[in-house]
């Protein structure tokens, strides 16, 4: 665990401050998309309202794609994922580190900012604590079944337009239970049962997805 | 048997047959210098012996077991670079070799990776992220872990790019050192090993169409 800690944990935290503008640029775009809907649409409160929790999972969603190549690119072409398969640690736990900072460097920001955004699409505050329990049970598990697809196609060059194509049909279930889970806060209803079967998808993909990303890496390089 | 055997490996990369029925043993306190024209399949057999590729065919054992079998342990005494050097550009010397050290369980001492570096030449340059060095010196800032980690087998996969006569001296004599040492050594090179390198054995890929 300690190497784990010192040997990934530490490096990937150390890379990510150090390419800040990467990190930032996702979340620009992510508030410049919602910024365009009350430009685009009209600012009417009551069209905004009803479209708000669908437009910010969605431009989530768009922003995760960019933020995700990353995950595994440098590595794979700088060589240290062959380093890591030839050290000796179990590459799925490696995979599910480089995950935990993903998600703690490019989605932790964005549920951070949730509340400006539902300010934005005036979003009453019921439906605003729906959209952040969505959002912190739903963007993990966006890193993680995007880590796979980005195992996958992290040896094709121009991967990017692959990447968006496999991954966004996957993402729609989350998206349709998240913004469910938002519509019926905003009418009064108990949103638990949306909350349970995104946090059910959640735990299959922390179960599965680390082996499922190790033996995708481990295609690429053959 | 002691050593990593390789029994009849075969290897076929885009419907061309790279070798056929290969075997040879690399046993410690030796240096195998593997030759062949481009596209003969050094890169690919030595990717093989690390377990990065799969053969075709054939088996791999470490000291007479299947290497499938004791594959943690190999991973423990072997040392590979490859074509990638495995430094990230934006790191510095000092936080790749850290991490580097931290990834493979080996003991990190900074006097001791200073000293290592300042033997390849870069001091002052340690502080420095590495893309913002030359080639040559990316190159020994990747062969460093050679001085770091204590690894019987080392998988050198054209190692001499990118370095000057200097390095390639050093390098040489490192080489000769951990051989005398019980140390094993699969090395592919288009220029030859000078007589610093000590004795050697060839193992020569031919191209096949």
């Amino acid at each position: 665990m300690n190497t784990l800690i010192n040997g990934i944990f530490k490096r990937d935290m150390a890379l990510a401050f150090r390419q800040r503008s990467e990190l930032a640029q996702p979340l620009m775009f992510l508030l410049m998309v919602i910024t365009l809907f009350p430009l685009g649409i009209g600012p009417g409160p009551v069209t905004l309202q009803k479209i708000g929790p669908g437009v910010i999972w969605i431009a989530a969603i768009l922003s995760s794609l960019l933020a995700m190549e990353r995950l595994f690119r440098d590595d794979f072409w700088d060589g240290s994922l062959e380093q890591y398969m030839l050290s000796g640690q179990s590459v799925a736990a490696i995979a599910a580190i480089k995950v935990l900072v993903h998600w703690l460097v490019s989605f932790l920001p964005l549920v951070l900012f949730s509340p400006l955004l539902a300010l934005f699409l005036n979003l009453t505050v019921d439906m605003y604590v729906a959209l952040m329990l969505t959002l912190v049970l739903g963007t993990p598990l966006l890193s993680l079944v995007g880590a796979i697809a980005v195992g996958l196609t992290v040896g094709l060059q121009r991967g990017g337009v692959l990447l968006a194509l496999l991954l966004i049909p996957v993402f729609i279930p989350l998206l349709i239970f998240a913004t469910s889970a938002v519509d019926s806060a905003a009418l009064q209803l108990p949103y638990r049962a949306q909350l349970a079967i995104i946090g059910a998808m959640l735990m299959l993909a922390m179960a599965t997805a680390p082996f499922a990303i190790a033996y995708a890496l481990k295609v690429s390089q053959n | 048997m002691a050593g990593l055997a390789a029994d009849n490996l075969t290897c076929i990369k885009r419907d061309r047959v790279l070798f056929t029925d290969l075997s040879f043993t690399l046993s410690p306190g030796e240096l195998i210098y593997l030759r062949g024209p481009n596209g003969a399949g050094k890169t690919s057999l030595l990717r093989i012996l690390t377990g990065l590729s799969s053969p075709e065919s054939g088996r791999l054992y470490l000291n007479g077991e299947s290497l499938e079998a004791t594959r943690d342990v190999f991973n423990q005494q072997l040392i590979y670079i490859g074509h990638k050097a495995g430094i990230n550009g934006a790191l510095t010397a000092m936080e790749n070799l850290r991490f580097w050290c931290a990834q493979h369980g080996t003991a990190f001492v900074a006097s001791h990776a200073y000293e290592v570096l300042a033997r390849l030449g870069l001091v002052g340059l340690e502080d420095v992220p590495v893309r913002m060095l030359s080639a040559g010196q990316q190159r020994r800032v990747a062969l460093s872990r050679l001085w770091l980690k204590p690894a019987t087998y080392w998988i050198l996969d054209e190692p001499f790019t990118a370095l000057d006569t200097d390095g390639i001296e050093l390098l040489e004599q490192h080489m000769q050192q951990h051989v005398a040492s019980q140390g094993a050594i699969i090395t592919t090179s288009h220029q030859p090993l000078s007589e610093h390198a000590g004795p050697f054995t060839e193992l020569v890929l031919e191209y096949r169409l």
